[in-house]
């Protein structure tokens, strides 16, 4: 088990890079930490697993290092890295039988046969495999093939890190959840570095205490999710995080205040003159009236998902939302939005801008 | 689903059962018809039951020729699948190199048969030879015409050099089709070279390879051609194949009645193995797929 590292990690599917445009991952610098678990959360196509596979040495990366520990791995293969690696769709060994198939990373490394069974044993429980063990891989569904490659993941106790490619993809829902708590038991029983990669937020959010949103090739923010949720770093993490995401609109704003068009918004935090600005607050500290102050919109619809209300809106042909909770009654003729001021963000290319705090 | 009973859909095979009777029951049948009569000329044919059968069954010269026509087989598989394989393992995967090395192996494919006969006869002479010439030069006693280790050695290099490369750009067909991840998966899992091939790439090659299997079996049961024109079936009796011996008797020889009989058994012997090998093949399949 070991920090990783990645020290002016970039890669570049070309062979002479022209421009950021040419970069599937843009130069990083960063630590993951020893025995924590990490999400890494994006859209399809955002870097995700290219950063996962430099990590497990399929790939080597075009610019900068990779570090296990101390120990500078980049020309490493992934062989001599000892990474357990599970993938999105699953690979198993079809003419071994899902015994050997768990036994066998413990094999190829060379445990005796007792530790080799006790291990698969106890696998096999963890993923609800035992009465499979006997009979062959192939021919089993995809679920349960893709178990086997979780469990093959798992088998090895001594990994430096423990990468997950989308792996419960092709998992059907309720056995998800339950893979999803094995994970998080494994993960506190034994401590490895786990980097888990999804694209779902939910999944993210319950899985690992740090999340890694990755936008177009570059880390936009790591924290935990309350933090994510509260203070997104980039516009892209307030919209790709929250369901309705963030609502952005266009400002400029001077000291306390964000200038909307005609309107007013009261800011916590104090700013520099700026102009062509954006502000970003979650539809969860927005409320509604009818007239009066705040930011006049036009309501849509509302959408009740359960526990709350969305009330979709636009302003100047902008979607604005708001979350409401289920009881709170919404005025029939809402018209105007008011914004939390501590919940509100200002951001300037897309990145937030630290305001000075009140004082 | 509900299937409409129209008896008239049979006059739609009457045009291929026609083909076939006259392309190749007819003329079987004319064999089956020889096999079972014989003459002593003027077209005057006499009823001789399955006593060819039995003569052929009996007969020590056929036996011999089975036995060299197996040992053909045995050997020449045991070379050239293993060998295929190691060709297509050690392929270009992808590139210039890649098209320019299948095209080559492609090549001694598309050569016939009589013509890679020729080649060999001549390159393996001991006077005007390339590689006949440089291995007398080397002190080794080469002379296919006269000793029967080196007739075999030449009639055997020869099917390596011809044939070798279907199994290779089967086997390679093969290896192209197993995904990316399976490779990964194995580097993750710290898998040996060894445990690769055997646990990924030889499972995922096997329909194709015993397709192979199967295909060099048949034609180098069947092979004529070739060691005609190398050895002509000498020295003595030494490389006399059952094609070969086959031909003798029944053009050389004339001898009608006998090589109908002999053609026959010759036939069922290579259906039975047929029959075999799919049957080996089928249980395969189904016994990973429990």
């Amino acid at each position: 088990m070991a920090k990783i590292t990645l020290d002016a990690l970039a890669h570049s599917y070309s062979k002479k890079p022209s421009g950021p445009g040419d970069y599937a991952l843009k130069p990083m610098q960063h630590e993951w930490a020893d025995g924590s678990a990490y999400a890494l959360l994006g859209p399809s196509g955002c870097g995700k697993s290219t950063l996962l596979n430099i990590i497990s040495g399929l790939l080597r990366p075009s610019e900068g290092r990779v570090l296990f520990g101390e120990t500078d791995v980049t020309d490493l293969p992934t062989a001599q890295r000892n990474i357990a690696q599970v993938f999105q769709f699953p690979v198993v060994y079809d003419t071994m039988t899902v015994y050997d198939n768990l036994a066998f990373p413990l094999r190829n490394a060379g445990r005796d046969a007792g530790y080799v069974d006790a291990r698969v044993k106890a696998i096999a429980d963890m993923i609800g495999l035992t009465h499979r063990l006997p009979r062959k891989a192939r021919g089993l569904g995809a679920d349960e093939k893709q178990k086997i490659s979780l469990g093959r993941g798992m088998v090895r106790e001594d990994v430096n890190a423990i990468l997950f490619d989308e792996p419960l993809t092709v998992i059907d829902p309720h056995m998800k959840w339950e893979l999803r708590t094995q994970l998080k038991t494994l993960h506190r029983d034994f401590g490895h570095t786990m980097i888990y990669v999804t694209h779902d937020q939910t999944e993210a959010q319950t899985l690992t205490e740090q999340v890694v949103v990755m936008h177009d090739g570059e880390v936009v923010q790591m924290g935990p999710p309350v933090e994510l949720f509260e203070r997104p770093a980039h516009t892209f993490v307030g919209y790709f995080i929250g369901s309705p995401g963030m609502n952005v609109l266009p400002a400029r704003v001077a000291g306390h205040v964000a200038h909307l068009g005609g309107v007013e918004i009261a800011l916590s935090r104090r700013y520099a003159p700026a102009e062509g600005v954006e502000i970003g607050v979650r539809p969860e500290f927005v409320t509604l009236s009818e007239g009066g102050a705040g930011l006049p919109v036009k309501v849509l619809r509302v959408e009740d998902v359960g526990r709350h209300k969305i009330v979709r809106a636009e302003h100047e042909g902008r979607p604005v939302n708001a979350v409401v909770s289920e009881d709170a009654p919404i005025p029939a003729m809402a018209d105007r939005m008011s914004f939390a001021p501590e919940a509100v963000n200002v951001y300037a290319g897309g990145w937030i801008v630290d305001g000075e705090s009140a004082s | 689903m509900n299937k409409t009973v129209n008896q008239r859909a049979w006059f739609m095979v009457l045009p291929v059962l026609l083909l076939v009777a006259f392309s190749a029951v007819l003329p079987l049948m004319t064999v089956v018809n020889y096999s079972m009569q014989d003459t002593f000329g003027n077209n005057v044919f006499f009823w001789a039951g399955l006593e060819w059968f039995e003569d052929a069954l009996r007969s020590e010269r056929l036996q011999n020729a089975f036995g060299r026509q197996l040992m053909f087989s045995g050997i020449i598989l045991a070379i050239e699948v293993p060998l295929g394989v190691f060709v297509a393992l050690n392929m270009p995967k992808k590139g210039v190199w890649s098209s320019l090395v299948l095209v080559l192996m492609a090549l001694p494919l598309l050569i016939p048969w009589n013509v890679v006969g020729t080649i060999w006869q001549i390159f393996g002479r001991v006077d005007i030879g390339l590689l006949g010439h440089a291995v007398a030069a080397m002190g080794i006693d080469y002379n296919y015409t006269q000793d029967v280790t080196s007739a075999w050695v030449t009639i055997i290099v020869m099917d390596v050099w011809h044939w070798t490369s279907l199994v290779a750009l089967l086997a390679y067909a093969g290896l192209r089709s197993i995904p990316e991840a399976y490779y990964q998966a194995a580097k993750i899992d710290q898998a040996s070279r060894w445990a690769v091939f055997r646990f990924i790439e030889l499972p995922k090659m096997m329909g194709v390879l015993l397709i192979a299997i199967l295909l060099r079996f048949m034609d180098s049961f069947m092979i004529y051609t070739e060691p005609f024109v190398v050895t002509g079936g000498g020295p003595g009796n030494a490389t006399t194949l059952l094609s070969i011996d086959l031909v003798k008797m029944a053009t050389g020889q004339f001898d009608l009645g006998p090589a109908a009989a002999f053609s026959l058994i010759y036939f069922l012997v290579i259906l039975l193995m047929s029959w075999v090998f799919y049957t080996v093949m089928t249980n395969l399949d189904k016994r990973d797929a429990k």
